[in-house]
């Protein structure tokens, strides 16, 4: 097993001290609701769009350290982006964080390369990755919205 | 006062707990989920398959003859183990879980209608909840909770306020598995009793670490799990009171549960194989009558005030943590040490001790009203069996100021 400063990095315990985008959305565009029914985690995802670009992101909830601290980098990393992008950067975040074998995307993923740890804590992948389902939730929701329309 | 009890040797009887995980030696104190295997066990379901495999109860060959008794000699040993009447009041389950459900479902449906009452307490396992939950919603029967107080003991007032005639059941853990509180059982069964209510107890929790006499207890019904209790998993026995069993409709149909079979009529099997439907964990079986036959070599008299030392020792050491809280304080406690610390969720400590070796559970612990009451999401748990040690709590300290230190 690999260290434990692999995956208890002081940019993740930064970000689960301070939280960033920790707090709701006024009149949010989407939420969307995440539970971990193994350990209680809970989380709620807000999204304000601007035709296909993310305006605002920001989260609520109860979760361990990782599920906090994957929460907040991901809110950072697709705060302003297009959807088309973050879906992007999920599906890198994704493979990542499941897939130890392949090459992170730097470049896609930036700062949510320190995560990557978390493929060696089989255990701890479902904390890191309910944020990342619950925004893939609200975003699907969203295109549902656009086609129905 | 120590008890001068010898855990290292009733240790050195358990081959899982002779090994390094994580570079660490094991210090392995999740016995609240599961327990260990001591080698006698193992030995034993090894001698079974390699020596007189055969099923039981329907062969006239020596093996199936041998494999009979010796599934047949288990139900003796649990039989003295609660101290019930009669062997045919021992059923074998799968586990707690089924034991609990085979009450809901045979003795709950028939007994149990329209407005009827059937109380449990706020510190119950999922699996003391749920099966009442689906009769009630089945029946039209209603649920009602005794509340707990923030040392984690039932309020026995409202306990006592709680009863009338349309109680028709009290199902209580014995033990807390989230909190470790021994409950006032004798108090309990009384009670319901003086109300014309029978009580089942989920001993889970309380037959790893104290001694159980069904009879002088006068519960109904006694439900606890083999895999607890250091034998095989997929184990488990329900004690009822045979003139209750007997009313009893099966719950399962199939071979061995009846006497004869028509198309028009079939005739159920006497006690207990009524309640025994198909070959049953024969393996399983024999091996939980070897896991007694250990437990009882090494007696409860001897481990019991040891583990109670350990406990103490373990909840010194704990309290003397800035920043950690204990969830469950009550006196009456056994086995069980759960605790939270402030802004470290108990995942992330779990993680942290096991890379040190440490085993302990995070989360729920399958008891999500007890989180509730204690508004917190989860709590941190380690659970004692006879074979810890003062060492491996000290262990758990270091760990716990290693959380505290990759957080600070």
């Amino acid at each position: 097993m690999p260290g434990l400063s692999d995956l208890y990095q002081e940019i993740l315990l930064e970000h689960n001290s301070k939280p960033r985008n920790f707090r709701r959305v006024e009149n949010p565009s989407r939420t969307a609701e995440g539970y971990n029914p193994l350990c209680g985690d809970q989380i709620t995802v807000y999204l304000k769009m601007s035709g296909d670009i993310i305006d605002d992101v920001a989260f609520q909830g109860v979760g361990c350290a990782i599920s906090r601290a994957s929460a907040s980098m991901m809110t950072q990393s697709i705060k302003g982006k297009k959807l088309s992008e973050a879906n992007q950067i999920f599906d890198a975040f994704h493979l990542m964080v499941t897939d130890p074998i392949s090459e992170p995307d730097y470049d896609t993923l930036g700062d949510l390369e320190t995560l990557s740890g978390i493929n060696e804590y089989p255990t701890r992948i479902k904390c890191a990755i309910l944020a990342w389902h619950t925004l893939r939730s609200a975003l699907n929701d969203q295109g549902k919205k656009v086609t129905t329309e | 006062m120590p008890t001068g009890f010898d855990a290292e040797k009733v240790r050195a009887d358990f081959p899982v707990l002779q090994q390094f995980v994580n570079g660490k030696p094991l210090v392995y104190l999740d016995n609240g989920a599961t327990s260990q295997k001591p080698q006698a066990v193992i030995d034993e379901i090894v001698r079974y398959y390699t020596t007189e495999n055969a099923n039981v109860h329907r062969g006239v060959h020596t093996l199936s003859q041998q494999a009979t008794d010796d599934y047949e000699g288990a139900r003796a040993k649990l039989r003295r183990l609660l101290n019930a009447a009669d062997d045919q009041e021992i059923i074998y389950t799968r586990g707690t879980t089924e034991g609990i459900n085979l009450v809901a479902h045979s003795y709950g449906r028939p007994n149990i209608g329209p407005g009827d009452e059937i109380i449990i307490s706020n510190m119950e396992h999922h699996s003391n909840i749920v099966p009442w939950q689906m009769l009630c919603e089945e029946k039209g029967a209603v649920l009602r909770v005794i509340p707990i107080d923030d040392t984690g003991e039932l309020l026995m007032d409202e306990y006592e306020a709680m009863l009338n005639p349309r109680t028709k059941l009290v199902s209580i853990t014995h033990v807390s598995n989230a909190l470790g509180t021994i409950q006032p059982v004798e108090q309990i069964i009384e009670m319901a009793h003086a109300h014309g209510a029978p009580v089942l107890l989920d001993g889970a929790q309380a037959v790893p670490h104290l001694p159980v006499d069904v009879r002088q207890l006068d519960c109904d019904f006694y439900v606890f799990s083999g895999h607890k209790l250091f034998g095989p998993t997929g184990t488990g026995v329900l004690y009822g009171k045979a003139e209750l069993l007997d009313a009893m409709p099966p719950m399962y149909g199939g071979g061995e549960m009846i006497k004869s079979v028509t198309f028009e009529k079939t005739i159920y099997n006497d006690l207990p194989y009524k309640f025994e439907a198909g070959t049953p964990n024969i393996a399983g079986a024999i091996g939980l009558g070897a896991a007694v036959d250990y437990v009882q070599s090494v007696g409860y008299q001897a481990f019991g005030p040891y583990e109670d030392e350990l406990l103490e020792y373990g909840t010194k050491a704990l309290s003397s943590i800035g920043g950690l809280r204990i969830i469950g304080t009550s006196p009456r406690k056994t086995g069980i040490l759960s605790f939270v610390i402030d802004n470290i969720h108990p995942h992330d400590i779990g993680t942290i001790l096991d890379a040190e070796g440490i085993a302990v559970r995070t989360g729920h612990h399958c008891a999500q009203p007890v989180m509730q009451r204690f508004q917190i999401p989860a709590t941190a748990r380690a659970s004692l069996a006879m074979y810890n040690t003062k060492a491996d709590i000290d262990a758990l300290v270091r760990g716990i100021d290693r959380v505290i230190e990759v957080f600070s």
